[in-house]
């Protein structure tokens, strides 16, 4: 599956896009919540139209490593730049990143007072300031590919958890972005309803999407990933291919953490 | 894609015996009003004995009333050469029989005050417009940028109306105005301006990144709250025109309708915050996350769901300050609760409060339970979208 970035840095060269600049590179990031240091020291890069699984234990501070790239949380020391802007105070830099940069979250974070067609028209027609109709017909092949077009109008509150995510994935495709940041996209959901959210990931990144991937889904890692990030205490401990990091874990930290979900499992 | 193919009825039916038919809909729950009462009023002795107690009470209590206010009530009474009232019949039948030819003698009073007797179709006018407004105003379709346009043309035409002085209209002081057309000026310009900058005042209460700001708002909020609003309207009344410079002189309803803004603004403004504080953090953070601007987020997204979760306590208030206008009565402004005071102090009618209070609280009940229903209806409404 991937051929591309089975070594860290050297992915860029192969990026669809050609341009060699990475999609994100964190350099030397270090976040605290008051006395606790939840990041530190994050340097990565991660190319473009590159798969990345972030996985670790709990606590390690993988949301919050993700959530700092579309600045839903401040950084305070060192740099993120994404697609070539830095994140900085600057509202304009800010603006652009998150039109650029889609998330999904793991409450799916649907906006219940609007139906599934205006969730998705939302942003396309006030922040890309298209025509409603464009952004009508753009939401429908979006829900078109994610299955399930017919629940357009129905509200949030109306669909089961999967197709809740299956929305919120649409709904942040429609600001056709350049990449895209999943936390814990299946963690809310019941067993049977994980598959239908991963076929639908499974088949982004089958688009050359670059994609950041908190998750615990070791067979989505092992599929589609490009590379695996393992963080524990706010480090990044190793990053390898998905058969580096699952088959040879280097540090004893991965063994243990691995030994639990396996267990878990 | 399995839950999506799950069609609702047959996995229900699945659980009944095998060829059981899917029904369209689960057996309606009749239930006649005997099972009912039954149910409710009747279900053990000391049920029995409660509802039979409270019963006769009740019907007691009715029938008292009735033959108060109806069979013994006196209608009219005749006038004298000089068109005074004479109101011994009323009198004679006091205690046992209303006098309800105070209504009939003085209605004109309570509903518009001292305004000039006939230039009061003005008035009246302006009642039936509020009430247009009002009709407007509820109905969902009509919740356009242009309902503002609406709301602005309807002041204008009210101040002229009321005024006068233009198009051969003579001219009123507002000195002589009163009765309902200024309770329910006060009350509509009070919370139709007061909730846009309670939701600004809730807004900034809450900013993080405007500390200058939320600590304006937090005074505001605070200092308003902790005084009772007689003292604001005495401050607005009083001592607002020393600390105008000479030959200044606002309005005093003006001033009156100033510190009820300002007033209800702040009670609002509470209202809203919780609101705001009820909606989750995923909203605010999927807003930002999709690239939204602050005011984008804060209409499209925060405000729609904060809003909603308040309507009763936001409703709440609403009624409880357009009860409250009455109290402009301390600074000589005669709303219709004052003015029905008036005609009690005339000395042909003093002593027939109950009549006069009870045609007053009728008024005002109308106008705060139409509110209440509404409020309801629209609950109704915006809760369809989260049920299941
Ligand atoms: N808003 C916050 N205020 C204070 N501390 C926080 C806050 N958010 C997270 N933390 C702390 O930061 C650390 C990292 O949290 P983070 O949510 O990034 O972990 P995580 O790896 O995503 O864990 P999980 O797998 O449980 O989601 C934790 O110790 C957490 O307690
Ligand atoms: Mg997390």
């Amino acid at each position: 599956m991937s051929e591309a970035g089975a070594i860290p840095g050297q992915s860029a060269q192969t990026s669809p896009s050609g341009a060699g600049q990475p999609a994100i590179v964190l350099d030397r990031v270090n976040k605290w919540y008051g006395a606790i240091h939840v990041l530190r020291d994050i340097s990565t890069s991660i190319a473009q139209g590159e798969r990345v699984v972030v996985c670790g234990p709990s606590g390690s501070g993988k949301s919050t490593m993700i959530r700092c790239i579309n600045r839903l949380e401040r950084h305070e020391e060192g740099r993120i730049i994404v697609d070539g802007i830095e994140l900085t105070d600057d509202l304009r830099a800010l603006d652009q990143i998150r039109r650029e940069v889609g998330m999904v979250f793991q409450q799916f974070n649907l906006f219940p007072h609007l139906t599934i067609l205006e969730n998705c028209t939302l942003a396309p027609v006030w922040v890309r300031k298209m025509p409603k109709k464009e952004a009508e017909e753009l939401a429908m092949s979006y829900l078109r590919r994610v299955r399930i077009p017919e629940q357009a109008h129905k509200y949030p509150a109306q669909l089961s958890g999967g197709q809740q995510q299956r929305v919120a994935i649409a709904r942040a495709l429609c600001m056709r972005p350049k990449i895209m940041l999943f936390d814990e996209p299946t963690s809310a959901l019941d067993p049977e309803m994980i598959k239908e959210v991963l076929d639908t990931m499974i088949e982004l990144a089958e688009t050359g999407m670059t994609m950041v991937c908190v998750t615990h889904e070791m067979g989505f890692a092992r599929q589609v990933a490009d590379c695996v990030i393992f963080m524990d205490r706010g480090e990044i401990v190793e990053r390898g291919t998905p058969a580096q990091i699952f088959e040879d874990p280097r540090t004893e930290r991965l063994k243990l953490f691995l030994s639990q979900i396996l267990r878990g499992h | 894609m399995k839950s999506a193919q799950i069609d609702p009825v047959p996995s229900v039916a699945g659980t009944t015996a095998v060829g059981a038919v899917a029904r369209e809909r689960p057996p309606a729950a009749v239930l006649g009003p005997w099972p009912w009462i039954r149910r409710n009023l009747f279900a053990s002795w000391w049920s029995t004995a409660i509802t039979l107690a409270l019963g006769y009470v009740l019907a007691r209590w009715a029938v008292a009333f009735f033959d108060w206010a109806f069979v013994n009530a006196v209608w009219s009474v005749p006038y004298n050469a000089e068109g005074v009232p004479d109101t011994a019949s009323c009198r004679t039948a006091k205690g046992i029989g209303a006098c309800w030819a105070v209504i009939g003698d003085r209605f004109r009073f309570i509903l518009f005050g001292r305004y000039t007797y006939d230039q009061q179709w003005r008035p009246a006018v302006c009642v039936v417009l509020f009430l247009a407004l009002y009709g407007i105003s509820a109905l969902r379709q009509f919740w356009r940028r242009e309902l503002l346009l609406i709301w602005l043309v309807v002041l204008a035409i009210i101040g002229i109306l009321m005024w006068g002085g233009v198009f051969g209209l003579p001219y009123v002081p507002q000195d002589s105005w009163g009765g309902l057309p200024i309770t329910l000026i006060l009350a509509t310009f009070g919370l139709a301006v007061a909730f846009p900058l309670s939701i600004l005042v809730a807004l900034g209460r809450r900013s993080r990144n405007l500390p200058a700001v939320r600590a304006l708002c937090i005074g505001y909020v605070e200092l308003i709250r902790g005084v009772p609003l007689i003292s604001v309207l005495f401050m607005a009344s009083v001592m607002f025109p020393l600390f105008m410079p000479e030959g200044v002189n606002i309005d005093k309803l003006l001033r009156a309708q100033i510190a009820i803004i300002l007033f209800a603004a702040a009670y609002l403004a509470e209202v809203v915050r919780g609101g705001l504080q009820a909606v989750p953090t995923g909203q605010y953070e999927a807003a930002d996350a999709l690239g939204l601007r602050y005011w984008q987020k804060t209409r499209l997204i925060i405000l729609p769901q904060a809003l909603r979760l308040v309507i009763p306590p936001l409703v709440n208030t609403f009624i409880g300050f357009f009860k409250d206008t009455s109290l402009v009565l301390i600074i000589g402004i005669f709303d219709f609760l004052s003015a029905g005071k008036l005609v009690l102090s005339e000395p042909a009618w003093q002593g027939f409060s109950s009549e006069v209070y009870l045609i007053l609280a009728f008024v005002y009940f109308c106008f705060c339970y139409a509110m209440a229903r509404y409020s309801r209806g629209l609950e109704r409404e915006f809760g369809a979208a989260k049920r299941r």
